[in-house]
């Protein structure tokens, strides 16, 4: 990497910076998981590691979270911007040289933030924890210079049109800077209150829904087509979805503070814009699926698409979820129970995921024309996640619900802690299991870069995916 | 080519966006920036003084730059008894709150109130004040500068104290421990009445930042704890090991915040407490080791502060 620091743009490979994100992002959802699995260690045996007064779980958890979604999600996100953009737009990256240091200065930024967030400096507001320097520096060193290079790529393409997954990265990036600067409002300009709770939420939905929904989505607009050979489903499909995510999911925010006492007109019209957002969800898995017509034999044999597909098929459960649970009728049942957090787990760790791993997966193989090392290890990695997601997912719903029972029959509080005792053991474990499939990829495609076998000019690294 | 031909499309999406954001803050803030005041609200903010997460004056949340709380029986300047009151001493230097600095906090009717009756607009943070919160013959409740308008300064009520809560610090170290990722202060407005008392109320907040409502429930709600459990033996021992009252308890153990020594001035070793306590808990011994008391100044005091001040 230092080596291309200082080179000329000319002289810089094309696609390196979208190595170094891609890299970065699987080390980073390495060390994101690994805390993830280490705190749900601490919430089934609290006294396992007594004596680091570090390692308190009121200290490790936002590390986790800013960890997968600065770390990981986003990581993963720029990577797959800096290679799908330019390829989509037959051009190449606007700037390989600001690619590489916005990924040097992104992974330095984001070390500094987590160090503070565990040191425990921090604004105390769930997903915009971080204080407002760093705010700052994420705004306009990590975030602004990465949106340049994909804008700027697409105002210089050399194609008539622009492909939806195109239009949705630069429009998802412009929603990103908007959102971010205006939720952190309450750090700069001091609200108080209950307008500081409810910014609070409008940010974090607002990153979730126009920033990690459409983009993993967008991903996949791309990599299935690509992959399979088929021609996207439907583009008007693609417009609905673009325009009902703009309209629909920007709106809902009140709907994670329905037990609060905001004003009763914001909590129902959240209730109601959220069922709407049924209608991207629909349209997106449908558009993808019908795309996959005539090749889902490929969701068997081809392991981007497997990825992809597992992704697609996850986001189904996940929108049913999420229309039914910020009804009124449900959410005073299951809101801030542990079906929560599987909700979360099913939209980040599985939903949004499995799409950018296939898309990590076919970029590296695509950059470094190398075929990917192991397909077995490959398969191996996918069950891990999925298994172990599933371990997570299983265990934690039944929690909620425990939770939500107990939450309405008055049960004294330690009677539930004692009764999800087994629940924490088995997401315990299926972080793990995460964990270790993760730490494998790693090694894959660090042995992909080293000794995969070179993938012909002209052909695509899925076709020739069994031929030795 | 730039974006010429999506021109229209451009249009379209400012605009909705626009439209979106106007609905979802700008009408919002203005329902809720026009809430009053109760006077919980009031003596939150008294409390807690100024944010209580990262700020200029507390950049490492260790609790500083934060108001007394003090429960008084005699008036501090006559030393005449008075019936128990309440009052809120920001010795000299200690920042303010929003809505003793800002004219559009409190809520119209509280703001006057607390202008025409309470005199704050001539506290002024250098020379230190004492605040009450009193309720006009109408039931609104405002903020009273005491040491105009009874004469009460900073020394004279901190002597004259019964008791001295240290909640505002209390609440900064809730947030860097992050007790608010497992703990709620937000009893749910269907079904925690029971268990957990009343829900709050839209003007609760004002003033109050950040709020720490938590979202992910793995202990009980903490908003009226101090109502339900007033001792501080229990919360003491709590804090130091939680196992020790409540042997299934997951909440982490906080005996790091007791500092290095006691409030007899001995050295706490916690290596040695913890041999002990593992023989007790493995049935070696019959009595687990006891919980030194926290110094005045340590965290833990604070924090005990503040879980207590939860009524
Ligand atoms: C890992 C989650 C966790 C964290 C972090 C945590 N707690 Fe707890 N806390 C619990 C659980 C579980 C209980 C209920 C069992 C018990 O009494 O110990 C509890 C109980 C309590 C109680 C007694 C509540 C009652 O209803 O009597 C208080 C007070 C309390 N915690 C304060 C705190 C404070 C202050 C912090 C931060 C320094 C904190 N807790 C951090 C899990 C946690
Ligand atoms: C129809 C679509 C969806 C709806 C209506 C919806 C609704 C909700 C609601 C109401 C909550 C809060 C519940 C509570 O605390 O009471 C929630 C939480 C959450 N949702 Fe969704 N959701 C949807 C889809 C998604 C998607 C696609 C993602 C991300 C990719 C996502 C990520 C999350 C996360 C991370 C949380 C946890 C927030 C927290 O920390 O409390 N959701 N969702
Ligand atoms: C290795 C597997 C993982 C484990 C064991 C794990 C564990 C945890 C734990 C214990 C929490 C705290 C939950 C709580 O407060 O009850 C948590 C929260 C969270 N994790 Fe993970 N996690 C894992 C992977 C991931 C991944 C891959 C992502 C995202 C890509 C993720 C995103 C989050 C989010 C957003 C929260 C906050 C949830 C909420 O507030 O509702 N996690 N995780």
């Amino acid at each position: 990497m230092l080596k291309y620091l200082f080179a000329k743009e000319e002289n810089i490979p094309q696609g390196t910076a979208a190595i170094f994100f891609g890299v970065s992002s699987i080390a980073w959802f390495i060390i994101g998981s690994g805390l993830g699995s280490f705190n749900a260690a601490k919430l089934a045996f609290p006294d396992l590691y007594h004596g680091l007064y570090a390692l308190q779980f009121g200290h490790m958890r936002q590390v986790h979270v800013h960890a997968v979604i600065f770390g990981w999600i986003a990581m993963a996100f720029a990577a797959s911007m800096m290679y799908i953009t330019p390829a989509l737009g037959n051009t190449k990256l606007w700037s390989e040289k600001l690619g590489v240091w916005n990924c040097l200065l992104y992974n330095v930024g984001l070390c500094l933030a987590l160090a503070l967030l565990w040191a425990g400096v921090t604004s105390g507001r769930e997903y915009s924890d971080h204080i407002w320097p760093i705010d700052l520096y994420i705004a306009f060193v990590m975030v602004v210079p990465w949106c340049l290079n994909v804008w700027m790529t697409i105002i210089n393409r050399r194609t008539q049109g622009i492909y939806t997954t195109n239009w949705f990265f630069a429009g998802c990036m412009f929603m990103t800077v908007v959102v971010f600067l205006v939720g952190n409002m309450p750090e700069w300009l001091h609200l108080t209150g209950l307008n500081e709770a409810y910014m609070t939420w409008w940010f974090a939905h607002n990153v979730l829904g126009l920033l990690i929904t459409p983009v993993a989505a967008a991903i996949t607009y791309y990599i299935v087509p690509k992959i399979t050979g088929n021609p996207l489903y439907s583009h008007r499909v693609g417009h609905l979805h673009f325009w009902s995510i703009v309209v629909f999911y920007s709106t809902p925010a009140a709907h994670h503070l329905m037990s609060s006492p905001l004003p009763e007109w914001l909590k129902s019209f959240a209730s109601v814009e959220g069922v709407l957002i049924l209608v991207p969800a629909v349209a997106y898995v449908c558009n993808i699926l019908l795309t996959m017509q005539g090749r889902w034999s490929m969701f068997v044999e081809n392991i981007e698409i497997k990825f992809t597909i597992t992704g697609v098929l996850l986001a189904i459960p996940l929108n049913m979820q999420g229309g039914f649970q910020q009804t009124r009728a449900i959410n005073w049942y299951i809101h801030g129970t542990g079906w929560i957090v599987a909700h979360a787990h099913l939209a980040l760790l599985g939903f949004s995921t499995f799409a950018e791993a296939a898309s990590v997966y076919y970029g590296m193989q695509v950059l470094l024309r190398r075929k990917l090392y192991s397909a077995s290890l490959a398969n191996f990695h996918f069950w891990m996640l999925l298994i172990g997601f599933s371990l997570y997912w299983v265990s934690m719903t039944i929690s909620g619900l425990i939770q939500g029972a107990a939450k309405i029959y008055e049960v004294p509080y330690v009677d539930v802690v004692i009764a999800e005792h087994p629940y924490m053991i088995v997401r315990w474990i299926g972080g793990t299991m995460v964990f270790f499939g993760n730490i494998i990829w790693l090694y894959n495609m660090v042995m992909t870069a080293r000794a995969g076998d070179i993938v012909p000019v002209g052909r695509q690294p899925a076709e020739v995916a069994y031929t030795r | 080519m730039a974006f010429r031909e999506y021109k229209i499309g451009c249009w379209m999406f400012g605009i909705s966006l626009s439209l979106s954001m106007f609905i979802t803050i700008i009408l919002p803030g203005i329902d809720i920036s026009s809430m009053s005041s109760t006077k919980l609200a009031l003596e939150k903010q008294l409390t807690y003084g100024w944010e209580t997460g990262f700020n200029y004056y507390d950049p490492f949340l260790q609790g500083k730059d934060k108001p007394i709380k003090v429960t008084l029986t005699k008036d501090p300047k006559t030393g005449v008894a008075i019936d128990k009151t309440e009052a809120y001493v920001f010795p000299a230097g200690t920042h303010f709150p929003n809505g003793l600095t800002h004219d559009n906090i409190l809520g119209d009717e509280v703001q006057k109130a607390s202008v025409s009756l309470g005199k704050i607009d001539q506290a002024s943070e250098d020379k230190g004040a004492v605040f009450v919160v009193s309720v006009t013959s109408n039931d609104t409740p405002y903020m009273e500068y005491a040491t105009v308008t009874r004469g009460w300064n900073v020394d004279a009520t901190l002597k004259a104290s019964d008791e001295q809560l240290m909640a505002g610090s209390g609440k900064t170290l809730f947030v860097r421990e992050g007790c608010w990722w497992c703990h709620t202060l937000l009893p749910e407005q269907t079904q925690d009445w029971q268990s957990f008392g009343r829900p709050p109320m839209v003007g609760d907040f004002n003033g109050e930042s950040p709020t720490t409502f938590g979202s992910d429930r793995k202990a009980p709600d903490l908003l009226h704890v101090g109502s339900r459990n007033s001792s501080r033996e229990w919360m003491v021992m709590h804090f130091f090991n939680p196992r020790l009252v409540q042997p299934h308890s997951i909440m982490p153990r906080y005996d790091f915040l007791w500092g290095d020594k006691d409030a007899d001035g001995k050295n706490i070793d916690l290596a040695a407490w913890d041999e002990q306590y593992f023989a007790y808990a493995k049935g070696e011994s019959v009595y687990p080791p006891g919980v030194p008391t926290p110094a005045a100044d340590s965290e833990a005091r604070m924090l005990v502060d503040f879980v207590l001040n939860l009524k």
